[in-house]
């Protein structure tokens, strides 16, 4: 038997190596698949460039992080970008409703099939790749400042007595708090509001929304407006979290629509569960467990390999998996959405 | 949610009155010689104002995009299938360049090959149970007792899998570090690199084929990360992002070349007349330029004839498919996929054979791409260079239709390369009068290589808003 | 009349569906269109509510013609359509399905709302459930809720009983009395000729897109005629 400081240096080790990354991440991940999934409810198709929305808005939310920094405006511990969020935002929504109006609104007006408006965004994934490049190159860039720890590890261990230490970063915990704020907004204003409820409706059956007296324009501009908030505000905490890479946020785009699909489509609640189950099972099939197992078994049976299930380049497989699994099993998702 | 859905779209805004069949046949049958006279027509410009070198470079980089961009046809075009994995086959067939030509490292294999040999029975073992599993179960049962077999299997080849791994790989890896290849000649590679692919294509058909379009593209998108993402990182198999240089070609090596009489004598008479203009001291020079010029010329014209050679072949086959009655019941499939199945037609049955032979199309491609390279480069394949370009090229040349994708192929290629330039001169204009010191100057020429990422996306976004059937566009028998 | 279609002729592009079909509803009355299948029966409500394009013909809404008229605009003029399939939003409660409805009126409606809880008991003890988990009957009384919603002065039914029990139609026909009674004008499509007959203050029989016999419903109940072709004797 293990004793008691053992065990909790194992439950230790897991909380900062498995849960805390996997909050984090899972909430990125749950506002990225809540966009994809109003725009796949509202406008009906998978947005192939919702990942370089994201990244765009993270450009945009850079650049104004850095002219408050030039301009002497910091934001106490916490990281200017989180100020310049708000311009970004509006910035970034104004961007997807010019895209809209001179690329998806034809097709609609038009009434193509999905998967035209798919190959469409697929064109306008190039573009936005190209602008986001335009402006900030292909290299690495950090853009955080501010208190950078939450809790640190050593001062964990002092407090605590234990050998594992913990550490939380400011930006995890400013994710998961930004996350819940913007997800329970959400969710008040879809269930709340008119236009919210409208969207509800429009998203829920189309042509009964028309005959109700929806303006299925203002509908989706709303859609816009909120899918571009929402991918902004994703692809800032990402960026806060890791670093801020062009390409890493297409990469992002297939745990985004697994979580999106795994919730089931067009269904917000569903979005945010995905994000986590997805995020955690990355994390966990990714993470090696030998130091954990280390302060559970006694000494002589301390296992030999890594104990790691897959190595954390094959990631994008458990996604994939996960996806796989839930479209042969269940394709409206957990939460009963709805069929591409 | 098929390829010519785009067009009902103008179709429905055409009068009722104007007869569309006439209006195509008039147009189609100028159209095609048009468009690949003025796309030589630009090749040459590039030779005479940029460089011949270059202008070749394009045309066989422009041959195999066009034997990809058929494969893909094949696939959306005839069949309306999504596939959003191109990178994946254009992948597994540059693997087997490398499996193929490589020499074995004879070294590794003594050393790991048995592990190696163990682990291959064993993973046959897996898959052997699970086959008869699933044929004498059902339901729940059926379900856990694979997944126990699945994790019994898993503990039971982990260990030996990385004996044979950490063996390998640690042979010489500076310059080996994996098994090598067979050594045969690289041209069989092409035929391996399409069967890889055909065979990983039905494997993902049979997962993922039942799935709505969007849904496939999503379900392609993810096993192309993760086919590269294993290329990537199985050193023994490739030397992942080691990379495999090297590979021997089916074409004759330029500095042999240069020795060869029979081909100075060819130079010396190809050149002639400049030859003469010139005094004798120079000549000698002159000729010797010539020769190292003619040389890489020569090796890239091989080339670019050999591949001329797999895309006529594959342009007979898929035009006669095309119009065969199987074509045929591939297009009814995909113009009303309900009504063809109410016929009795077996719509997962076709789409999988397309999807496989598409995707063998693609495998061939991917291999000739390998061998004009001379190596095999995982960490360069990235989706949007290798999945969604391919798309536009088959987008913008016209779905459906064969000539169109090897004209996207050819188009979307000289514009992919040439927009680079075309950015830095767009670049030099802007900056022409800027300090070269301030950091915007600087900014302003990193711009140039995401440019042409730009000119693509307005490309497809531009041929599919005004002419949504693409360059040549499918024709449409009113029979 | 209070709504008339007047000689409606047109199609969806090919030919035309409708030939001259003339189809009007009163105030306070429930008008109902007969025929077999194929008859353009369906077509030629969604002509009045402005889906299909008339190549001859008018439509008037008291005195004021909305030929051109979008359906939205009908809708916003007074006219509501209760389709046959589809006609509420299954993942929204009852009472959203209800606001939905009043979607383009400001003003307060929990007025409305209580008429039609009133109207349909039901729905009022439902009124937390999402609209897609009731039963077939129950969902029909949402849709017929939700259309109410807007204080139309024309309800459009299209085949409000295809697939309901006998003892929920009856009660359907009788809850729609009620609706008429309020001084509406029901214009109705349906599949239970007899039944709906039975109710209507004016019967149309469609043969081809064409009017082929108009009368109260109790005359066209008694024409020989049209109990040989459509009511089985």
């Amino acid at each position: 038997m293990p004793e008691a400081t053992e065990i909790l240096n194992a439950l230790v080790l897991m909380t900062n190596f498995v849960f805390v990354p996997a909050l984090a991440y899972g909430s990125q991940l749950a506002l990225g698949a809540l966009g994809v999934t109003l725009v796949f409810g509202i406008l009906r198709f998978a947005n192939f460039a919702h990942g370089d929305l994201m990244a765009f808005g993270t450009t945009i939310t850079i650049l104004f992080t850095w002219l408050l920094q030039a301009s002497g405006i910091t934001f106490g511990p916490l990281p200017t970008a989180l100020l310049a969020l708000v311009p970004a935002i509006a910035a970034t929504a104004i961007i997807a409703i010019l895209i809209d109006k001179s690329v998806f609104a034809f097709y609609r007006k038009h009434r193509a099939a999905p998967v035209v408006l798919v190959i469409a965004s697929v064109g306008v994934m190039f573009m936005l790749s190209a602008i986001v490049r335009f402006i900030m190159g292909t290299d690495d860039r950090r853009f955080t400042d501010g208190e950078r720890f939450l809790v640190r590890a050593p001062e964990f261990k002092r407090w605590s007595g234990l050998d594992e230490g913990l550490a939380i970063q400011t930006t995890q915990a400013i994710t998961v708090i930004v996350a819940l704020v913007v997800v329970v907004a959400l969710f008040i204003f879809l269930n709340r509001t008119r236009t919210g409820k409208a969207m509800r409706a429009y998203s829920d059956n189309e042509d009964l929304a028309l005959l109700s007296g929806i303006n299925p324009d203002r509908v989706v501009m709303v859609t816009w407006i909120i899918a571009a908030a929402l991918a902004t505000i994703a692809g800032a905490l990402y960026g806060l979290d890791k670093s801020f890479k062009p390409f890493t946020y297409f990469q992002l785009l297939l745990p985004i629509f697994a979580a999106a699909i795994v919730g089931g489509i067009g269904q917000p609640v569903g979005a945010v569960v995905g994000g986590y189950i997805v995020a955690f099972s990355e994390v966990m099939l990714t993470y090696a467990y030998k130091k954990f197992a280390m302060y559970l078994m006694p000494d002589e049976l301390a296992p030999q390999g890594l104990l790691q299930f897959l190595s954390t380049d094959y990631k994008f497989a458990v996604s994939f998996i996960i996806l796989v699994v839930v479209l042969l099993i269940r394709p409206t998702g957990l939460f009963r959405g709805k069929v591409l | 949610m098929s390829a010519p859905a785009i067009d009902e779209t103008a179709q429905a805004e055409r009068s009722p009155a104007a007869p569309p069949a006439i209006v195509q046949k008039k147009d189609s049958a100028w159209r095609a010689p048009l468009a690949f006279l003025a796309m030589g027509a630009a090749l040459a410009a590039v030779g005479m104002f940029q460089s011949w070198s270059v202008a070749l470079a394009i045309l066989n980089m422009s041959l195999i995009s066009a034997v990809m961009a058929m494969g893909l046809n094949l696939q959306w075009g005839y069949a309306g299938l999504f596939n959003a994995g191109v990178m994946a086959f254009t992948a597994l067939g540059g693997l087997a360049a490398v499996v193929v030509s490589h020499p074995p490292v004879m070294e590794a294999l003594t050393a790991g090959g048995r592990s190696l040999a163990l682990s291959a029975v064993i993973t046959i073992g897996i898959v052997a149970t699970i086959i008869f599993l699933t044929s004498i179960l059902k339901g729940r049962v059926r379900g856990f007792a694979i997944f126990v077999v699945v994790v019994a299997g898993y503990f039971l080849l982990r260990p030996v899998f990385s004996d044979a791994v950490t063996t390998i790989e640690s042979v010489n890896p500076a310059r080996t570090g994996f098994i090598g290849g067979l050594g045969l000649p690289i041209t069989l590679s092409w035929l391996v690199g399409g069967i890889f692919a055909a065979a990983v294509a039905w494997l993902i058909g049979k997962v993922a084929l039942g799935l709505r379009s969007d849904y496939l593209a999503i379900a392609t998108l993810g096993i192309s990360e993760i086919v590269i993402a294993i290329i990537k990182n199985e050193d023994w198999l490739a030397r992942g992002v080691k990379n495999v240089t090297g590979l021997p070609r089916p074409v004759p090596y330029e500095i042999n070349l240069q020795q060869e009489q029979w081909f100075v004598d060819l130079v010396s008479r190809f050149h002639a007349a400049q030859l003469e203009s010139v005094g004798e001291g120079t000549r000698e020079l002159l000729l010797r330029q010539l020769v190292i010029e003619g040389a890489s010329a020569f090796v890239k014209i091989a080339y670019a004839g050999l591949f001329t050679v797999v895309l006529l072949i594959i342009l007979a086959l898929c035009v006669r498919a095309l119009n065969s009655p199987w074509g045929r019941m591939m297009r009814a499939i995909r113009d009303n996929e309900e009504a063809a199945a109410a016929m009795g037609k077996n719509i997962t049955k076709r789409h999988l054979q397309v999807f496989v032979l598409g995707s063998a199309i693609i495998g061939i491609a991917g291999a000739m791409m390998t061998t004009l390279d001379g190596q095999f480069t995982p960490g360069t394949y990235n989706p949007l260079r290798f999945t969604f370009l391919i798309w536009v090229m088959v987008i913008v040349g016209g779905s459906g239709n064969n000539l169109g994708a090897v004209l996207g192929g050819f188009l979307i290629w000289f514009i992919w390369v040439e927009a680079e330039p075309a950015g830095q001169w767009i670049v030099a204009q802007i900056s022409a009068n800027m300090d070269p010191n301030t950091p915007l100057y600087r900014h302003l020429q990193d711009i140039a290589a995401p440019f042409r990422l730009f000119v693509m996306g307005l490309v497809l976004l531009i041929v599919m808003r005004f002419s949504p059937r693409g360059i040549l566009p499918e024709k449409v028998r009113h029979t | 009349m209070y709504l008339v279609g007047e000689g409606m002729t047109g199609g969806y592009g090919g030919g035309d569906i409708l030939r001259d079909c003339t189809i009007g509803v009163e105030k306070g009355e429930i008008a109902v269109i007969v025929g077999p299948n194929g008859a353009g029966k369906s077509t030629a409500m969604k002509a009045m509510l402005g889906m299909l394009r008339l190549r001859l013909g008018s439509v008037v809404l008291d005195g004021k013609n909305i030929t051109t008229l979008s359906p939205q605009a009908r809708v916003a003029e007074g006219i509501a359509f209760v389709p046959q399939t589809n006609n509420v939003f299954t993942g929204m409660s009852v009472e959203e399905n209800l606001e939905m409805g009043a979607y383009l009126r400001r003003d307060d409606i929990s007025g409305t709302m209580e008429q039609v809880f009133a109207l349909f008991p039901i729905l009022k003890e439902k009124r937390r459930q999402a609209a897609g988990e009731l039963s077939g009957g129950q969902r029909q009384q949402v849709a017929v809720g939700r259309a109410l919603m807007t204080r139309p002065t024309v309800l459009m039914l299209d085949e409000p009983t295809a697939g309901v029990s006998p003892i929920v139609m009856d009660e359907l026909f009788d809850r729609i009395l009620e609706v008429r009674d309020t001084g509406l004008a029901i214009l109705m499509v349906e599949q239970n000729a007899r039944q709906a007959l039975n109710i209507a203050d004016r019967g149309y029989v469609l043969v081809g897109g064409e009017n082929w016999r108009t009368g109260t419903g109790h005359e066209l109940l008694a024409n020989p005629e049209v109990r040989k072709s459509f009511l089985g004797g």
